[in-house]
C-alpha cells in the first residue's frame, strides 16, 4: 500500500546509554582508578590507562525551560564534544577531556547563573517535587522554598569547608515523591485540617468501600447523606495523612490556613560509617510564607551552622546528633521539644529513651 | 503561538531575584512564546497569593495500549487560565545514568516545543525525564515522535516504576557492577510490567554501584541492588602513607571511625581486618588513592523501601547478602526470585500495599518460606527478643501425613 502509515512503536523501552556517552567513557569504562576534586563542582578522573575526565558540576532549579536544556547543549558542543549528563540530585554535569576548557565552561555557566559546585563536603542542590507548579495534593510549593533556601545558603554549595556532605531534600506532601525520609535535613508540607467532605459529588466520584479501607487510622466510617451511602471523619483519628484523598477526590484536605512545612534532620542513605538512617522530627510545624518562606529558610540555616560549628570532621548532621544525644541537640538548638515530637504511631515505644544515658 | 496576555506577578517575581537559579525565570522564559507556560505563571501566582494549589486529582489520560507514562492533571480555574486546563504529565523514561548528547536534547526540546508547554523535570524523583504541561490531543503525537528517536515513556500507576542508577562503571571507581548496564537490561526486560500496571501498588528498581548508595536505593525503591565486594579491600600503601603525610589523621578520621573497628595504622602500614569490614565505604571514600573496593564484586539485595504511605516509612532490608552481577544478565537465576516474589505479593498483598508492607504484614520468614529463599542472618540486625513464637513443627507434621 502506497499510504501505509509506519508502524506504531510501543516497549521499545530508552534509548541505549552507548548512544550518548563520550567516547573518553566507552573508552574506559569500568576502567576508572581514583578521582579527586581540585576545586569545588570540578571532579577529574583517572582511569587506568592515563586517561582523564573532567567533570564540571552546576546547579539547576530542576524545572527547565527547553530554552535553557538548548544553551545547556550548545555549551557542551562548545566545551565537549556535546556531550553531558545530569546527577540523581537534578544537577547538569559536563563531561570533559580538555582541562583548558574547565575556566571558560565555568565563566559562562558563571554568567548564565547557574552556579557551580555541589561537590564533596558541600551543600548540593536540593531534591524536590512538584508543589503548586504542578500537583494536587501540595501542602506546600516545592520550588519556590528551594530557592528561597538555596539562596541563602549557596555558598555552602560554592565551597567545600562542611564537616560532611549535607543533603537537603523538600517534599510537599506525605506522599513524599521525593521519599525526603533520610536527608540531613528534610522539609516535608504538611496539613493540619481533616479533609473536608465534600458530600454531594463523593458517591459520583468514589468507592465508598476503597475509601474506607483507604484511611491507616480507620478514621473514616461509614455513614449515610440524603439516603445514600457516604462517609464521614472521627476526627480525633485522623492525621492528616490525606491517604484518603489520593484514592477519593471528594475529601479535599488543602487549607491555605493550617497547612504549612515541618523540618526533619538527621538522615542518610549512605552506609558510610554509619547505617542509613531516617530523619527525625525537628520542627512540627512552620506556616507558609510565600514567596519567600523566611522562618523556613531561619531554621534550615540554624541547623547548618549548628551543625558546621559542632560536628567533627566526616560527621553528618545524623551522626552528630546521635553522639550528642538528642536532648543536648534541643539545647544547643533552642527549639522547643514537644508532645509532636514523641511518636505514637505502631512501634513508638522503641522510641523512648530506654536507659539513663542522658547529657546534663 | 503567540502570547497576548501577561500577568502581573509580584509574587514571583521575588523569587527571580538572588543567586541560585530560578524557576520563575524559566517558566517566564517559556512563556514568552507559549501560552501554556505564560498562564502557569498567572495560575502560580494565584496560588501564592491564595497559599492553595489549583490543581485537580488526574483524570486517566494516557497513550494507546499503556496503562502508564502519563499523569493526568486538570486545573480548577480552566476559565481563567485556558491554556492550562489540560496540564498532564508525561514521563520519558531517562537513558541509564543521565547520559545525552546536544544533539538528543535538541531534537527532544523540538518534540517538547512542538506540542508542550516547554517545561520539564530534568529529571522527576523517580529519574523519568518530566515533560510537565501536554493537552490531551497531543499525547499521541508526543509519544510517536518520541519513539521515533528512541526514546519510549516511563510507568506510573501499580507498575514497575522507570528504574535508574548511579554513574557507576561509567565514572565511578568505585562502581561494584555495572549499574547502567543491569538498568538498561531491568527497564528492557519489564517493558510490559513498566506500561501496564498489573501490581497491588508501585515496583521500584534503583541499582548503586556501591555502599555510598548515590540514587538512595535504600531508602526510595523496592528492589534495592547495592555493589559491594566479599574479599579484601585493596591497598596501595604508598599513598596511605601519602594521605597521612598531606593531613589526614588515619586513626582518628578512620580507623575510630570504622564501624567494624577492623582497622589498624602503625604510622607506616594500614592493616585492614576483612573479615570484620562492614563495607560501609568510609575509608575509601577518605582514601580514594590509597584504598579500593576489593576485586571478588557484586551486590547485596534489599527489599522493601517507600515513604510513609501507607503505613509508615520503611528502609530496604537485605533479602539476598550477596550475588555476582556478570553477563548474560539473562542468565541470572535472580529473575525467577523476582517473579516468585510478584506472584505471591499479587495474589494476596492488597489494593496500595507496597511489597515492603506485605513482607511487614505477612511476616518476613512467611514470606521467604512463599518465594523459596533460606533466612539467613544477614536478614536481620539482631534474632527476635519475643518469645512469640509460630513453632511450625506441628503443621508440618500434618502436612507430611497427607
Ligand atoms: S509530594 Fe505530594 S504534593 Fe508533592 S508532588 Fe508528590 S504527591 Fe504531589
Ligand atoms: S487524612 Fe488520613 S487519617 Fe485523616 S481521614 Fe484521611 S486517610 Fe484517614
Ligand atoms: S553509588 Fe558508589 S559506585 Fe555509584 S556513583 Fe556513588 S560512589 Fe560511585
Ligand atoms: S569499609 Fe568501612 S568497615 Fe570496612 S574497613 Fe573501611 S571503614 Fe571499616
Amino acid at each position: 500500500m502506497a499510504d501505509a502509515k509506519p508502524q506504531r512503536l510501543t516497549d521499545i523501552g530508552p534509548p541505549h546509554h552507548d548512544r550518548f556517552m563520550p567516547p573518553i567513557i566507552k573508552k574506559n569504562y569500568g576502567k576508572w582508578k581514583y578521582h579527586e576534586i581540585p576545586r569545588p563542582g570540578v571532579l577529574v578522573h583517572t582511569s587506568d590507562s592515563g586517561d582523564k575526565l573532567y567533570t564540571v558540576r552546576a546547579g539547576s532549579p530542576r524545572l527547565l525551560s527547553t530554552k535553557k536544556i538548548r544553551i545547556f547543549a550548545d555549551l557542551a558542543t562548545k566545551y565537549c564534544g556535546g556531550h553531558l549528563r545530569f546527577t540523581s540530585r537534578h544537577n547538569v554535569e559536563f563531561l570533559l577531556t580538555d582541562a583548558a576548557n574547565i575556566d571558560p565552561l565555568i565563566a559562562d555557566l558563571d554568567a548564565l547563573g547557574h552556579p557551580v559546585g555541589g561537590t564533596g563536603n558541600s551543600i548540593t542542590s536540593i531534591v524536590h517535587t512538584q508543589g503548586w507548579v504542578h500537583c494536587h495534593s501540595a501542602a506546600t510549593d516545592a520550588s519556590g522554598v528551594v530557592k528561597a533556601v538555596m539562596d541563602d545558603v549557596i555558598d555552602e554549595f560554592k565551597t567545600m569547608e562542611l564537616p560532611a556532605k549535607l543533603r537537603i531534600a523538600l517534599a510537599c506532601c506525605l506522599n513524599m515523591c521525593g521519599a525526603v525520609h533520610c536527608s540531613d535535613i528534610a522539609i516535608l508540607g504538611i496539613h493540619k485540617r481533616i479533609p473536608q467532605i465534600d458530600l454531594k459529588t463523593l458517591p459520583k466520584l468514589c468507592e465508598i468501600p476503597n475509601l474506607i479501607a483507604s484511611c491507616p487510622t480507620n478514621a473514616i466510617r461509614p455513614t449515610t447523606y440524603e439516603g445514600k451511602p457516604s462517609v464521614e471523619i472521627q476526627e480525633d483519628q485522623c492525621m492528616f495523612c490525606a491517604n484518603c484523598f489520593t484514592v477519593c477526590p471528594a475529601m479535599p484536605i488543602a487549607d491555605p490556613d493550617t497547612d504549612g512545612v515541618s523540618i526533619w534532620i538527621g538522615g542518610k542513605v549512605s552506609n558510610a560509617r554509619s547505617e542509613p538512617m531516617f530523619s527525625k522530627l525537628a520542627i512540627p510545624f512552620i506556616p507558609n510564607n510565600p514567596p519567600r518562606w523566611p522562618e523556613v529558610v531561619e531554621a534550615v540555616r540554624m541547623i547548618v551552622d549548628l551543625w558546621k560549628a559542632n560536628a567533627n570532621k566526616h560527621e553528618r548532621v545524623g551522626e552528630w546528633i546521635e553522639r550528642i544525644g538528642w536532648p543536648k541537640f534541643f539545647r544547643m538548638s533552642g527549639i522547643p521539644f514537644e508532645k509532636t515530637h514523641i511518636d505514637d504511631f505502631k512501634h513508638a515505644g522503641l522510641t523512648f529513651k530506654r536507659s539513663a544515658h542522658l547529657t546534663y | 503561538m503567540a502570547v497576548d496576555k501577561k500577568y502581573e506577578t509580584p509574587m514571583l517575581d521575588q523569587l527571580e531575584t538572588g543567586p541560585w537559579p530560578s524557576f520563575v525565570k524559566e517558566i517566564k522564559a517559556a512563556g514568552e512564546e507559549n501560552p501554556m507556560a505564560n498562564d502557569l505563571i498567572g495560575l502560580l501566582e494565584q496560588s501564592y497569593t491564595e497559599r492553595l494549589g489549583h490543581w485537580k486529582h488526574g483524570g486517566i489520560v494516557g497513550v494507546m495500549g499503556y496503562g502508564g507514562g502519563v499523569i493526568g492533571r486538570y486545573s480548577d480555574l480552566p476559565e481563567k487560565y485556558p491554556a492550562v486546563s489540560h496540564f498532564h504529565t508525561i514521563r520519558v523514561n531517562q537513558p541509564a545514568g543521565w547520559y545525552y548528547t546536544a544533539d538528543v536534547l535538541h531534537k527532544l526540546c523540538d518534540i517538547w516545543d512542538k506540542h508542550g508547554s516547554g517545561l520539564t523535570n530534568m529529571h522527576g524523583s523517580t529519574g523519568d525525564m518530566v515533560l510537565l504541561g501536554c493537552t490531551t490531543p497531543d499525547l499521541e503525537p508526543v509519544f510517536s515522535e518520541l519513539t521515533e528517536l528512541g526514546f519510549d515513556l516511563g510507568g506510573s500507576g501499580s507498575d514497575v516504576r522507570t528504574p535508574s542508577c548511579c554513574c557507576g562503571q561509567s565514572r565511578c571507581e568505585w562502581a561494584c557492577y555495572d549499574t547502567m548496564g543491569l538498568t538498561h537490561f531491568i527497564t528492557q526486560k519489564f517493558q510490559d510490567e513498566l506500561h501496564r500496571p498489573a501490581f497491588p501498588y508501585k515496583m521500584k528498581f534503583k541499582m548503586s554501584g556501591c555502599p555510598n548508595d548515590c540514587v538512595a536505593s535504600i531508602a526510595r525503591s523496592d528492589i534495592s541492588i547495592i555493589g559491594t565486594w566479599r574479599d579484601e579491600i585493596q591497598i596501595n600503601q604508598e599513598e596511605v602513607r601519602n594521605y597521612s603525610k598531606n593531613g589526614v589523621n588515619i586513626v582518628k578520621e578512620i580507623a575510630v571511625l570504622c564501624p567494624g573497628k577492623c582497622i589498624d595504622w602503625d604510622g607506616n602500614e594500614i592493616k585492614i581486618d576483612d573479615s570484620s569490614c562492614r563495607h560501609c565505604m568510609h575509608c575509601i571514600n577518605v582514601m580514594p588513592k590509597g584504598l579500593a573496593p576489593g576485586k571478588d564484586r557484586g551486590a547485596v539485595v534489599l527489599m522493601g523501601a517507600k515513604a510513609p504511605i501507607v503505613e509508615g516509612a520503611l528502609l530496604s532490608s537485605v533479602i539476598i547478602p550477596f550475588m555476582k552481577i556478570e553477563e548474560p544478565y539473562d542468565d541470572m537465576e535472580f529473575w525467577e526470585v523476582i517473579e516468585e516474589m510478584w506472584d505471591v505479593w499479587c495474589d494476596n498483598g492488597k489494593a496500595r500495599e507496597r511489597i515492603g508492607e506485605f513482607i511487614q504484614r505477612v511476616g518476613l520468614g512467611n514470606f521467604l518460606d512463599e518465594v523459596g529463599l533460606e533466612p539467613v542472618a544477614e536478614m536481620v540486625a539482631h534474632p527476635r527478643d519475643n518469645p512469640y513464637i509460630f513453632y511450625e513443627d506441628y503443621l508440618e507434621e500434618e502436612d507430611e501425613d497427607e
